[in-house]
């Protein structure tokens, strides 16, 4: 059981919540996951991604959108609450070290996991670029928060209502021309991912991404977030959740996150039944 | 031809009142027909996931303990890999003393509800019977294990169960990582001793493998709960949610948090997979997946559950262990219309218990023997549509003793599946290695053990269950867990 110390709207559907959790706390290390499950015999366990620790509170943040039966379970506890399940830290710590200059780039609520990368990453000595994207300006998320450790914050938006009008690709691609960059980081929807990666690709910069996949226990027992990375089967749940993003089989990674469409679908209308989120702003 | 309980039970009530009072020979007891393990009719248990086997009924187990000769040899004892007293426990059941029967089994085996349910007596205990010599028939075997789980639920129904005394507080703590089998019975012996003991799980509900692999259909939930709680009361500390080597190493442990010893049992779980073409398809499964989903998570109550579950019509089900009837018989009762088992060897070689695969069949599963998986095929969704099957025959033996398969060429053969279950064993999970220093293991990753004490490379730390032995049996990782637990407390006593 882990009590909710604090919680903030931080968009329309976006959530930052502070949980007492001192082990992992103390653990943990950027790019590493836990994953929760809110207790009963029936509820899912999900992964997500650490945003932030404190090791002397005895305290992670968690950064997730409302979208599922859990993460909207999530969203209407309140400081003083309590979540049944809680395992961490999960998965293998970001390969962080001095690479010289390195662009982060970060899609919707895969801004939240990006963040201790970039902390790490500036405090490793390197010129840390954040390009943070989202399809409108009421999803961007943290914004304040990159600016403060950041050398330079480049926002797009879908739609051209912040920042400015374009995919994280177009901004990606002008830096690898004019100032090449010895790595680039990239968390956010898997379609986001891939078009960095290829991105990226032609100038042969390291590349590292954060893959999201279906996943159950999280400890390699079994196998259903496996991957195909160069050829070879990886669970990202041990091995990851972090690779190369130019080994990734993309479309075969698209189609296994697919795995439960028409199941998800019509279990989505039921989940949501009494569920609703107050509506509201940041 | 499937005959009620009731039936079953009227039957052996006739009789018993017939043999009432009559002194028996060995020759009349061994005559003592079979008591047939009462069950659920095929087609009503494959539309449930309640267990299958009831249990013996009163007159059934008088009569078949009444069966056991009380032969000199007792070669049963030689047969169990704990060396339970089997003819005394039986010779309780014989008189009705149900309490005392299981108290006789718990000397040896701490969950005999368990293991009478899930244990190979057939190559074990019963394996050895003189009954079963006398009718040269290991089947008519006296059924030692029907008997083990009839007085154990007993003792469980009505209350009759001991707590085991604790001595006093020793000032020793101890770490158990895991929460099957092997660290159940590791738990109970330390904490008998006085010891705090601390028993950590990764998932969010304990039990290992009795919880996430093992379906309720063949040992259910509530049975593994009580002996849990069995653990609780005697002062054992459960902690779920707690990845020993990622939340905190041994070492951690050890030296920062103050154990004195640990014991890992955290068993094998990495899922082996095949090698093949089409692996990566959506469509294809672990056993540990498909298992974990059902078991773990309840995906099968399907409108309580959050955890999806494939929906499937024609499944293939690769291995021939008990871990492959379980998959099987679980998609069957999910739903699918025609599960297939492929094996690469022949229903002899299969390490399945007979129980599960005469079960099997019975719910309509089918076998596929000498045949072995070449590739996956999917549809432009990605979907497994396909199956890429090659006959096998037999031919030398290899290192498992067993005639090895070999691919007849020329015989490859797409059979239509929409998806494909894996279930050909686990390697040991790397992690526990992976962040411990000092700990040695063999080449397929299992602790290397002193087989005595089961103590690792390590000092202060043992291990137990399929850790060491590889994918093994839920009595095996029992008995290395007491015989660790006996080394241990040996080991604490003489820390100064």
């Amino acid at each position: 059981m882990n009590k909710i110390l604090a919680k903030q709207r931080l968009s329309k559907e976006v959530f930052r919540m502070e949980i007492e959790a001192p082990e992992i706390a103390e653990a943990r290390h950027p790019g590493q996951f836990i994953i929760l499950q809110m207790g009963g015999d029936f509820g899912e366990r999900i992964p997500l991604t650490i945003a932030n620790a404190d090791p002397v509170k005895g305290s992670i943040t968690l950064i997730f959108q409302a979208v599922g039966e859990t993460t909207h379970r999530l969203a209407l506890l309140e400081p003083g609450d309590t979540i049944q399940n809680l395992l961490g830290p999960l998965g293998k710590p970001t390969d962080i070290k001095k690479y010289g200059k390195v662009v982060c780039v970060g899609g919707g609520i895969g801004v939240a996991p990006l963040f201790p990368i970039v902390e790490g990453m500036k405090k490793a000595g390197n010129e840390v670029t954040v390009i943070m994207g989202a399809r409108t300006k009421e999803l961007l998320i943290m914004e304040e928060d990159m600016r403060a450790i950041a050398d330079e914050v480049i926002v797009v938006t879908d739609d051209g209502s912040y920042g400015r009008k374009a995919l994280v690709t177009v901004p990606l691609k002008e830096i690898c021309e004019e100032d090449k960059p010895d790595c680039v980081v990239i968390i956010g929807p898997p379609v986001m991912m891939k078009f960095a990666a290829l991105t990226t690709k032609p100038y042969g910069i390291h590349t590292i991404v954060s893959l999201n996949t279906i996943m159950i226990d999280g400890t390699g027992m079994c196998g259903g977030c496996r991957v195909t990375i160069g050829g070879e089967t990886k669970f990202v749940c041990v091995d990851g959740p972090e690779f190369d993003g130019h080994l990734v089989d993309w479309d075969n990674m698209l189609l296994r996150l697919g795995t439960y469409k028409s199941e998800e679908a019509e279990a989505h209308h039921r989940c949501h039944i009494g569920l609703k989120i107050n509506e509201g702003e940041a | 031809m499937h005959v009620t309980k009731e039936v079953l039970d009227a039957q052996a009530k006739a009789l018993l009142e017939q043999l009432n009072d009559t002194p028996l020979r060995p020759k009349d007891r061994a005559k003592i027909p079979l008591q047939e393990m009462p069950s659920q009719a095929p087609e009503v248990r494959v539309c449930n996931m309640e267990e299958v086997a009831l249990g013996y009924t009163e007159n059934q187990v008088r009569l078949e303990a009444m069966r056991c000769i009380q032969c000199k040899n007792q070669p049963c004892i030689a047969g169990c890999p704990v060396s339970i007293d089997i003819p005394a426990f039986i010779a309780e059941a014989a008189k009705g003393d149900y309490g005392k029967s299981v108290e006789i089994i718990k000397e040896s085996s701490l969950l005999p509800s368990i293991c009478g349910r899930v244990c190979p007596q057939e190559v074990q205990c019963q394996k050895f019977c003189t009954v079963g010599k006398m009718h040269k028939d290991v089947e008519q075997s006296v059924s030692i294990g029907r008997i083990e789980r009839f007085v154990a639920d007993y003792a469980r129904e009505h209350g009759l169960e001991k707590i085991p005394s604790i001595k006093p507080d020793s000032g020793r703590k101890v770490a158990v990582v895991g929460s099957g089998p092997a660290s159940i019975s590791a738990a109970a012996d330390l904490r008998r001793e006085g010891h705090t003991v601390m028993m950590f799980e990764a998932l969010h509900k304990a039990g290992g493998v009795l919880v996430y692999g093992i379906p309720e259909f063949r040992l259910p939930k509530k049975i593994v709960e009580h002996e849990l709680q069995n653990l609780k009361d005697m002062g054992v500390e459960i902690r779920p949610n707690y990845l020993v080597g990622k939340t905190r190493k041994i070492a951690d442990l050890m030296e920062k948090d103050g154990f004195d010893a640990v014991f890992v049992g955290s068993g094998a779980g990495l899922p082996k997979f095949l090698g093949i073409e089409g692996e990566n398809y959506v469509g294809v499964f672990s056993a540990n997946e498909y298992l974990t989903r059902s078991n773990l998570m309840k995906a099968y109550a399907v409108g309580k559950s959050q955890t999806p579950l494939y929906r499937s019509k024609n499944v293939a089900v690769f291995g021939g262990g008990n871990v492959a009837m379980d998959a099987a018989r679980t998609a069957k009762r999910l739903g699918a219309e025609e599960v297939i088992v492929v094996y690469r060897r022949t229903e002899v070689e299969m390490p399945a218990r007979r129980e599960e695969v005469t079960h099997a069949k019975e719910e309509g599963i089918k076998f596929l023997f000498l045949h072995a998986p070449l590739k996956i095929t999917a549809n432009e969704k990605g979907r497994v549509n396909g199956v890429e099957l090659i006959t096998c025959e037999l031919g030398e033996p290899d290192a498992s003793g067993r005639r090895r398969p070999v691919e007849i060429p020329g015989s490859e053969k797409i059979y239509d599946f929409d998806t494909a279950i894996i279930a050909i064993g686990n390697d040991s999970n790397p992690l526990i290695k992976a962040t411990t220093d000092g700990i040695e293991v063999n080449r397929r990753g299992n602790f290397i053990v002193n087989e005595e004490t089961c103590e690792t490379t390590l000092k202060g730390v043992y291990a137990g269950g399929d850790i060491v032995l590889g994918a093994a049996t839920v009595i095996l990782a029992m008995g290395q867990g007491r015989r660790a637990a006996k080394a241990m407390n040996t080991y604490l006593k003489g820390l100064a």
